[in-house]
């Protein structure tokens, strides 16, 4: 190949190429998690020392890891559920009925998905202290899962949104014509077609949930998730059972998608 | 960790929406939405408003720590200019982590939507994936890569790029950190808007005589616009409120508006009504920002 | 709600009006549709024939008059109330059910004893028995289509609606379903109302067809009579093709009228004038045109003029022909000629025509 011949090549597979190299990059800190979870470290994860694979065999060996964890999923199980039900109520209202006020509860769904976390962490964090403090609410197990009921709600209501709006109309007039009051309507043929979207919010919602930090730092007074336990232990050096956890939840994660996906094109094999 | 659901939820928002109209009426919308109404209305609104009335306490004599109801501007004064400098840090690394995110995420996005063909869905899966690890885990892995002994500090500096012989703990390592994390958010809007794009009016115009890079500029660019508009915005709002970046990967001083809002709240006594200031004026900032930004290039597709 | 379920007879509205805002899209509309009958109804679109249709179905009420099935008044109630069922333009099949599951959707909720087998039935009426387990996605255009008949058959309905079903179907496979829905009608004998913008498809299939304008119906009648004497401007045009011009009443001559037709006198039977006195719009469809190169004896229905254009269509062939006032009037003639006339553009003719054939409607202003 001349050098123009070459030069040829990488110009039109420049995109290509880059395209893998960021791809590269963006795996390489969840390779570095993996890797370090061998690691035979003595007080601090930072430096290699040794290839273990204790960490693997005992991932509970690290007090406040396994707790953590189980508080993360506790949390995002109980907002996800409050989140979907209440988001999905809301986006069929919102997209089926005509009501007064519709911009201002708009707004309100909306504007939490911009405002930065920490400003909303800081302000659930006043309230918290300053005023439901005085009802007997204090910082721990509740105000996290009620703040993440909070922010996962907007997304959640975005979601089902998107999805509710994609039903082609004619499909529930069809369903009324053949005889199905609106409650048989919506249990026959609605909610069976926004199911996937309901199930992608659920989806979005728990993983928002898991991950969450900022806003979890700030309302979550001696409680610990698992993100927080991991920042909290990062000035020491993480544990390397932590990144057995976190790898470990990819590997889940990146399973369930992928599942996902296959299962649907199985379920719905060759259309026309 | 919002961003990536944003990112999310963007491209499946923006399409989708001409096919009905509102047309019931009734008392079951106001059922439908009032819990979720309320709900919001107790941990949001309250809160904000609450956060508002933070920020303009004033101080008992006498007894540091403590505050009383007031309409009190001096946090304010006192955030505008004693923390001016954490607000431009906080812009701008967040600008640059911004710019360079768009710089690495256009050539992904444009090679999934266009290049990569049965392996679209793979390379989709490919750049969200890595964001099921831990958001901290991921940071800390950063901050080892970075680390001094590194191989990726080590080769840097045969390749005579590092002035200081440091990457972590310093600006660097943070605008890098924050371009990582929000990366998603930079690519699925704009691969979700030259996605919905018609490849034959690209090929227009190479059929009117534009090369492959004017075909670019003046017809490829332009349609992914409302894509590469959501991902910025996704990108900034974020990374001008983070402190994580900077706590793990940046230096002991010249911190974030985050890191001094953090501070504020958790570890200074009374420092409330300074960090509730600081963070009305970052909120300002950013939706002032927002504004004129959204202004000059549009808000179609954009919620 | 019962009481409209069974409601039986002829269908009938009754001054329906239907206003969105400012829009009236349905105006004043009096239709009267025989229990049995295959009816069209004709227009092209926006005039609010689906509007009109909708209305029939309970899925629009309108803003005022009545819809009748038989002697029940079946305004206002719902649509899953009404004993009519839809074939929806774009099928509207229900995508998480297969084929068998959305025939036999409307049984089930009518609670109907072995909805299945019922299903099973409608199914073979419409030869899609052996896709009865096969999702909607995996079927042609075609195939969903007969589907979506099937799924409103089963019913058995009062009324059966069709809104424009066969739009999406390619030329062949719509005139193969148009003969099979008329089939299938005459041998269940129900209802149907067929809505299309289609003429030939109307005319085709349906014993009455009604033509729709701006919400209101211009002409009713068999695609016959529609055909040979419309009696508005817009019908004469939209059903076939007219060759038309302005003119006045000049004249009586016994059961004739006289008329001057943009300089050209013709004679054209009372009866098939809409108009008995003054400006009317004359018409005459051009395959009654005959041309001939010298000028024709007798009744004085006839007008010179210079060909235009001649166009060879196998069957037939068109010619254009300008007239002296300026128009221009087409012809068309069956290839029937062992010797054929052999025209140019250029060539002095004759139009000549039987004025049992010509037609006259109000010259309105558009």
């Amino acid at each position: 190949m001349s050098a123009r011949g070459a030069w040829r090549w990488v110009a039109d597979h420049f995109a290509m190429i880059a395209a893998v190299a960021a791809l590269l990059y963006l795996f390489l800190p969840v390779a570095y998690t993996l890797v370090f979870s061998f690691n035979d470290h003595g007080r601090s994860n930072i430096v290699w020392e040794g290839f273990t694979l204790e960490h693997w065999q005992d991932p509970c060996g690290v007090p406040g890891v396994c707790s953590s964890l189980v508080t993360s999923l506790q949390v995002a199980a109980l907002s996800t559920l409050v989140a979907t039900v209440l988001g999905t109520m809301m986006a069929l209202a919102m997209v089926r009925y005509r009501y007064r006020g519709r911009s201002a509860s708009n707004m309100l769904v909306f504007v939490p998905m911009a405002t930065p976390e920490i400003v909303l962490g800081a302000a659930l964090l006043t309230i918290f202290v300053q005023g439901f403090n005085d009802i007997g609410l204090d910082l721990g197990f509740a105000t996290i899962v009620f703040a993440h009921i909070m922010f996962c709600l907007s997304f959640v209501v975005v979601t089902v949104k998107a999805r509710i709006q994609s039903l082609d109309p004619r499909i529930e007039e069809a369903a009324q014509d053949l005889y199905a009051s609106p409650a048989q309507t919506f249990r026959t043929v609605t909610l069976p077609l926004i199911l996937p979207g309901i199930l992608g919010a659920a989806m979005l919602a728990f993983s928002l949930s898991f991950d969450d930090f900022i806003i979890t730092n700030f309302v979550s007074g001696n409680e610990s998730t698992f993100p927080k336990f991991v920042y909290v232990s990062s000035r020491r050096g993480i544990p390397a059972e932590a990144n057995v956890i976190g790898f470990s939840m990819f590997v889940i994660a990146v399973a369930l998608v992928v599942g996902a996906q296959a299962l649907r094109s199985v379920r719905v094999p060759k259309e026309q | 960790m919002s961003a990536l659901a944003q990112a999310a939820v963007a491209p499946a928002a923006a399409e989708g929406t001409e096919n009905q109209r509102p047309t019931r009426r009734g008392w079951v919308a106001y059922l439908l939405l009032l819990p979720g109404v309320l709900w919001l209305v107790v941990f949001f609104l309250l809160p904000l408003v609450q956060l508002a009335a933070v920020s303009l306490q004033s101080r008992y004599p006498g007894f540091p720590g403590y505050y009383y109801r007031d309409v009190n501007l001096e946090w304010y004064a006192t955030a505008l200019t004693d923390y001016a400098p954490h607000f431009a840090r906080s812009f701008l690394y967040a600008g640059l982590a911004t710019l360079l995110a768009f710089l690495i995420s256009y050539p992904l996005a444009y090679a999934m939507a266009f290049k990569a063909g049965r392996w679209r869905n793979l390379m989709l899966i490919c750049v969200i994936a890595p964001f099921f690890t831990s958001f901290i885990l991921r940071t800390f892995a950063w901050s080892q890569i970075l680390a001094d002994e590194g191989w990726v500090v080590r080769l840097l500096e045969t390749l005579q790029l590092v002035p200081g012989g440091q990457l972590i703990n310093t600006p660097v390592a943070v605008v890098a950190g924050l371009t990582y994390n929000f990366l998603p958010f930079m690519v699925l809007p704009i691969y979700a808007s030259l996605e919905r794009a018609d490849p034959r009016v690209i090929e227009a115009g190479g059929d009117l005589y534009a090369s492959g890079l004017t075909t670019f500029r003046t017809v490829t660019l332009p349609m992914s616009m409302p894509g590469v508009l959501a991902g910025t915005l996704l990108t900034f709002i974020p990374a001008a409120g983070d402190f994580v970046n900077m706590e793990l990967l940046g230096p002991q001083r010249g911190k974030m508006v985050g890191n001094v809002i953090n501070d504020q709240f958790l570890t200074v006594p009374g420092g409330y009504p300074l960090a509730a200031a600081l963070s009305f004026t970052l909120m300002a900032a950013i939706l002032v920002m927002v504004f004129l930004y959204v202004r000059r290039f549009g808000t179609e597709e954009l919620v | 709600m019962s009481g409209f379920r069974d409601a039986r007879g002829d269908l009938r509205l009754e001054d329906v009006t239907k206003r969105f805002g400012d829009f009236t899209a349905v105006d004043d509309l009096t239709l009267h549709v025989p229990r049995g009958s295959f009816f069209a109804l004709l227009g092209p679109s926006g005039c609010g024939k689906t509007t009109t249709l909708r209305m029939v179905a309970g899925l629009e009420q309108p803003t005022a008059g009545r819809v009748l099935i038989g002697d029940t008044d079946v305004t206002g109630s719902r649509s899953y109330e009404r004993p009519v069922n839809t074939v929806f333009q774009s099928y509207a099949l229900f995508p998480h059910m297969n084929v068998r599951d959305n025939v036999a959707y409307g049984p089930k909720r009518r609670k109907v004893a072995d909805a299945g087998r019922l299903a099973e039935e409608a199914l073979a009426l419409v030869q899609m028995s052996e896709f009865a387990g096969r999702r909607p996605t995996q079927l042609s255009g075609g195939q969903q289509q007969r589907v979506a008949l099937a799924r409103a058959l089963v019913n058995q309905p009062e009324v059966l609606l069709l809104d424009e079903p066969l739009g999406a179907l390619d030329l062949k496979l719509r005139r193969e379903m148009q003969v099979e829905l008329k089939r299938i009608q005459t041998e269940v004998g129900l209802t149907f109302i067929h809505v299309t913008h289609d003429q030939e498809e109307a005319m085709t299939m349906a014993d009455t067809v009604a033509v729709m304008n701006r919400g209101r119906i211009e002409q009713q009648g068999s695609p016959e009579a529609l055909y040979d004497l419309p009696r508005t401007r817009f019908v004469a045009n939209f059903l076939g093709q007219a060759n038309t011009g302005p003119g006045s009443v000049e004249d009586v001559d016994g059961d004739h009228l006289v008329v001057d037709v943009l300089g050209t006198r013709v004679r054209i039977r009372k009866d098939r004038s809409a108009v008995p006195d003054g400006d009317l719009l004359f018409g005459v469809r051009p395959e009654k045109v005959q041309v001939s190169r010298s000028r024709p004896q007798g009744a004085g229905n006839d007008v010179r003029g210079v060909v235009k254009d001649v166009s060879f269509l196998g069957v037939a062939t068109s010619y254009l022909v300008e007239m002296p006032s300026g128009a221009t009037w087409s012809c068309y003639e069956q290839n029937l000629d062992v010797d054929p006339i052999d025209l140019r553009p250029g060539d002095q003719v004759w139009l000549t025509w039987n004025p049992s054939h010509a037609f006259a409607v109000p010259a309105e202003s558009g």
